[in-house]
């Protein structure tokens, strides 16, 4: 087994250093502009000319492309994520609350779109083809075609103007309520039909109809022998759900006005502030690697069948 | 047991036979027909210009005159609408053919070209898979800068991984079949069994798996226009439309529900049609 | 019908409803059964059989469904039974094995507790308890080291551990039947007698009736006391399993004996016999092995358009083939 995990985590290896290699091109094609963005107007043409000189300098930004990308490395490995051309502060010191904060937003909606995703798709999938299976579908094909930002401002104008039960610019924990409920029903539609499909085919199996054959009644069927192996493999999307999650956060973040990485990203692509670009995907990407990682590692240790000798 | 199967005519038009016989082909097929039509002939369906402010008129509601009322400016709501189609048709087609095309170039070359492109393409295509779409796209972003046609580009290459992977697979399982053995055997040339053979039997998958992305792509797509990051203002791309009504939500909430019902409408119209395709040619979970 | 009958079926039809039309798997099949006894169903695949043997139990799942007929087991209707009754009668009343015994296994909970679930559910028993009758249970279908193997997962078991496994859970209360379908087929050549000789053992030391789905039929000659020979859903000829052998009445069956291979060597198809088996999504009116049968063109249109009724041949042995009805 931990032979396997070894194995596992060596693969993270190539992927990491793509990371780096992509968040470094977010700044490195456009070199001059980071130099440009932070002094302009603030001296004169006689001065600019040395002090680019300086800065390109200070930046490594007159080394050929690798040697500057070792910079990097370095500068990531110790924790260093630059500065942000527009808040004028340490890059890390920013992102850390937010981090934090879409952490909280995601999780949350994670665990409403598997609350509810996860028993509606099996109850559609046990009662596959009877009215419950045709509505849970039914909504959930709408929710799949739902996009996250009308939805969002849907349940702002059903909730907080027209029900008026959350005010509209909520505080504390209220603050997190909407946006959280708003990601979280939009997850649970493909999770619920993640969840279906994976259970109506392993109701399909020959051990389903094994059990029943010696005389497990229907509930026993479906609560033992489907339902564990089915959340195993909803457990693997789920991880690459997170992705879909993150994106989802992102403008969800936005139309709440939440202050997580999300709407710091949009703002710092629209300031062209590349050091924060380039940190929040880094360590957005990092994190869903990770998270991903640690899914593969929990399946091993749940999943009997997964032969860690070999893989 | 399939009777159709063994029918005489085309494979084309017994799938086409068997969605004029579906139900959520027939809705979702009406959609996109609709979408359309109005793509086709905007300038001549929609009742007034798009573009054209009139101060005085700011923010109404419905009336005879403006079915859907006005936006923030005074322009007319339907026939912002209307010429939205041509943003979505555009946005889906851009998107799917930039993804589609060098996705399917990579898993050609990969599932039936030599090993060592094999290796490097599928390292390359595992490190943006183990990307989050998004990220990739706003990647993209960072470095070509926000515009409707880096919003295109962005969401295709986020596209890329998927299609190289599905191609990649199918290339391989058709590639080791007993009749590309044959024409092998027969002295086709690779590149003739990778066009002659291979390509015509991943038209399926590749159409399944299209049914899943290009409402995905299209949804992504409007996000980016309503983040500021795609279609910018004034133009009438539904997502951008929403940039400045979001701030009206409360007094005129018609100007969001209008682009916000349309990419609805027309994301379900995808998905029912992909339902249905998927239904047809993949019936494996019908 | 015989006095100790045990399961006596009547016109069942078990048929496979589609968009794409009517799959009739089981079309009137009638076939009886005494306590104790041994009968080998025996077909080419495709003909039913395994249909059949699940329509028994009522396990076949949608698209299937029995459309018409009578199964009496012990004296109750099964095709009446409510769902609790069914499940009661699945768990001490019958017993089923399958074909591939690895998969019949669920993969995440360990072997003994898997034999344990009927004797908890149907028995009443408490969990310790269940656990000790596991491990007598595996020792009996011959299982080395029972009380590991008990924690064992499915995977780790070869192909024959697992097919004593299932025969293990099946028979673990006793049932009056036990119904096997191809139990043999996907397993080593030599693990192949091992199994079927734990089966006769294990059955009759139970007292078991056992129901042996098969297109084998050497295995049949070796274990049987009478045989069903199924064709396109129907069974063309049933006897005791001596009259079959020495004189067999329908010509299918004839053409299975002569193809007959040698035992332990597959072979799914049947070189002997001409021709394929027919489609069963048409309705075929008469009988259903006229095309391929040797004396169609000496019998007439008869065989085509009407369906020949099970004709005796001794007072225990009928065929349906409308040779037996010409003088």
């Amino acid at each position: 087994m931990g032979g396997y995990i070894a194995r596992r985590i060596l693969l993270v290896i190539p992927v990491v250093i793509g990371i780096l290699l992509l968040t470094f091109m977010v700044r490195a094609v456009i070199p001059t502009d980071a130099v440009t963005a932070m002094y302009e107007g603030q001296i004169t043409d006689q001065e600019a000319e040395a002090t680019t000189a300086l800065i390109r300098a200070k930046f490594h930004l007159d080394r050929p492309w690798y040697i500057q990308f070792g910079y990097y490395v370095r500068d990531v490995a110790r924790g260093d994520l630059g500065e942000s051309v527009r808040l004028r502060r340490p890059v890390s010191e920013e992102i850390g609350y937010r981090y934090l904060n879409t952490l909280w937003l995601t999780l949350s909606a994670l665990a409403i779109g598997i609350g509810i995703g996860v028993p509606a798709g099996i109850i559609a999938a046990a009662r596959k083809d009877t009215w419950m299976d045709v509505t849970a579908m039914t909504v959930g094909l709408l929710g799949i075609s739902m996009p996250a930002f009308f939805f969002g401002l849907l349940l702002i104008l059903v909730f907080a103007v027209w029900l008026q039960i959350v005010p509209v610019v909520p505080r504390g924990g209220a603050a997190l309520l909407l946006p959280a409920l708003t990601l979280g029903l939009i997850e649970a539609a493909p999770i619920s039909r993640l969840a279906r499909s994976g259970m109506i085919e392993m109701l399909r199996r020959d051990h389903i109809r094994a059990a029943r054959a010696r005389g497990m009644s229907e509930a026993a069927v479906i609560m033992r022998h489907a339902l564990p192996g089915t959340l195993l493999g909803i457990l693997t999307v789920v991880g690459l759900q997170f992705g879909q999650l993150l994106g989802g956060a992102f403008i969800i973040e936005v139309i709440f006005g939440w202050r997580g990485i999300g709407e710091l990203a949009v703002k710092a692509i629209q300031w062209r502030d590349f050091a924060l670009t380039q940190a929040i995907i880094l360590v957005s990407a990092g994190s869903y690697v990770a998270i991903n990682l640690a899914i593969d590692i929990l399946y091993v240790w749940i999943d009997p069948r997964v032969d860690y000798t070999r893989a | 047991m399939s009777a159709a199967a063994s029918l005489p005519t085309s494979r084309l038009a017994w799938v086409l036979d068997r969605l004029w016989h579906n139900r959520s082909a027939r809705i979702g097929g009406g959609i996109i027909a609709i979408i359309l039509l109005c793509a086709a002939f905007a300038p001549w369906i929609a009742p007034h210009d798009p573009m054209a402010i009139d101060t005085l008129r700011r923010l109404e509601p419905p009336s005879a005159e403006h079915w859907l009322g006005t936006d923030e400016v005074g322009r007319d709501l339907a026939s912002r609408l209307i010429h939205g189609t041509r943003y979505f048709v555009l946005i889906c087609l851009i998107t799917t053919v930039i993804a589609g095309v060098i996705g399917t170039v990579l898993g050609l070359i990969s599932g039936a070209g030599p090993l060592i492109a094999d290796a490097v393409i599928m390292r390359f295509v595992d490190v943006l898979l183990a990307f989050p779409t998004i990220l990739l796209v706003l990647a993209v972003i960072a470095i070509l800068g926000p515009s409707l046609t880096t919003a295109m580009v962005a969401v295709g290459i986020g596209n890329i991984p998927g299609y190289a992977r599905l191609v990649r697979s199918a290339a391989l399982t058709i590639r080791r079949e007993e009749y590309v053995e044959a024409a092998r055997a027969l002295g086709a040339s690779e590149l003739g069994i990778i066009f002659g053979t291979v390509l015509p039997n991943i038209v399926s998958p590749l159409v399944v798996y299209t049914s899943y992305a290009m409402p995905l792509a299209a949804l992504a797509a409007a996000a980016l226009s309503f983040l500021g990051l795609g279609a910018q203002p004034p133009a009438p791309e539904w997502g951008a439309m929403l940039v400045n009504a979001r701030s009206f939500l409360f007094t005129a909430w018609w100007a969001v529900a209008a682009p916000g019902l349309a990419i609805f409408a027309a994301i379900l119209g995808l998905n029912l049609l992909g339902n249905a395709l998927r239904d047809v040619l993949d019936p494996r979970d019908a | 019908m015989r006095e100790a009958a045990l399961l006596s079926v009547r016109g069942l039809a078990a048929h496979f409803v589609t968009r794409a039309g009517t799959l009739r798997a089981v079309d009137g099949v009638d076939l009886d059964l005494a306590s104790g006894e041994v009968l080998g169903l025996v077909g080419e695949s495709g003909c039913g059989k395994t249909v059949l043997a699940l329509s028994l139990m009522r396990l076949v799942e949608p698209p299937g469904r029995l459309v018409a007929g009578s199964i009496t087991f012990d004296g109750n209707d099964v095709t009446a039974m409510d769902t609790r009754t069914i499940t009661r009668l699945r768990g001490r009343g019958m017993g089923m094995i399958f074909q591939q015994p690895r998969t019949s296994l669920d993969p995440v909970i360990r072997i003994g507790n898997q034999i344990a679930e009927p004797l908890i559910s149907h028995a009443g028993m408490s969990r310790a308890a269940a656990a000790r009758e596991a491990i007598a249970l595996l020792e009996a279908v011959g299982i080395p080291g029972a009380e590991a193997k008990a924690r064992a997962y499915p995977h780790e078991l070869s192909g024959g551990q697992a097919q004593r496994v299932m025969i293990a859970i099946a028979l673990a209360l006793k049932p009056r039947l036990l119904i096997a379908d191809e139990p043999t087929t996907s397993l080593d050549v030599t693990v192949q007698a091992q199994i079927l000789a734990l089966l006769r053992e294990r059955c009759r030391a139970l007292g078991t009736a056992l129901i042996l789905v098969t297109h084998d039929i050497g295995v049949v000659a070796q274990l049987a006391d009478r045989v069903a020979v199924m064709y396109a859903g129907r069974i063309v000829e049933q006897g005791p399993v001596g009259d079959i052998f020495a004189a067999p009445a329908h010509p299918y069956t004839q053409g299975l004996l002569q193809s007959a291979p040698v035992l332990g060597r597959r072979r799914e198809r049947l070189a002997a016999i001409e021709g394929n088996i027919p489609d069963l999504s048409r309705p075929i009116p008469g009988c259903a092995f006229a095309p391929r049968c040797d004396h169609r063109p000496t019998m007439g249109e008869r065989c085509d358009r009407e369906m020949p009724p099970a004709l005796a041949v001794t007072p225990a042995h009928a065929a349906r083939c409308w040779r037996l009805a010409t003088p």
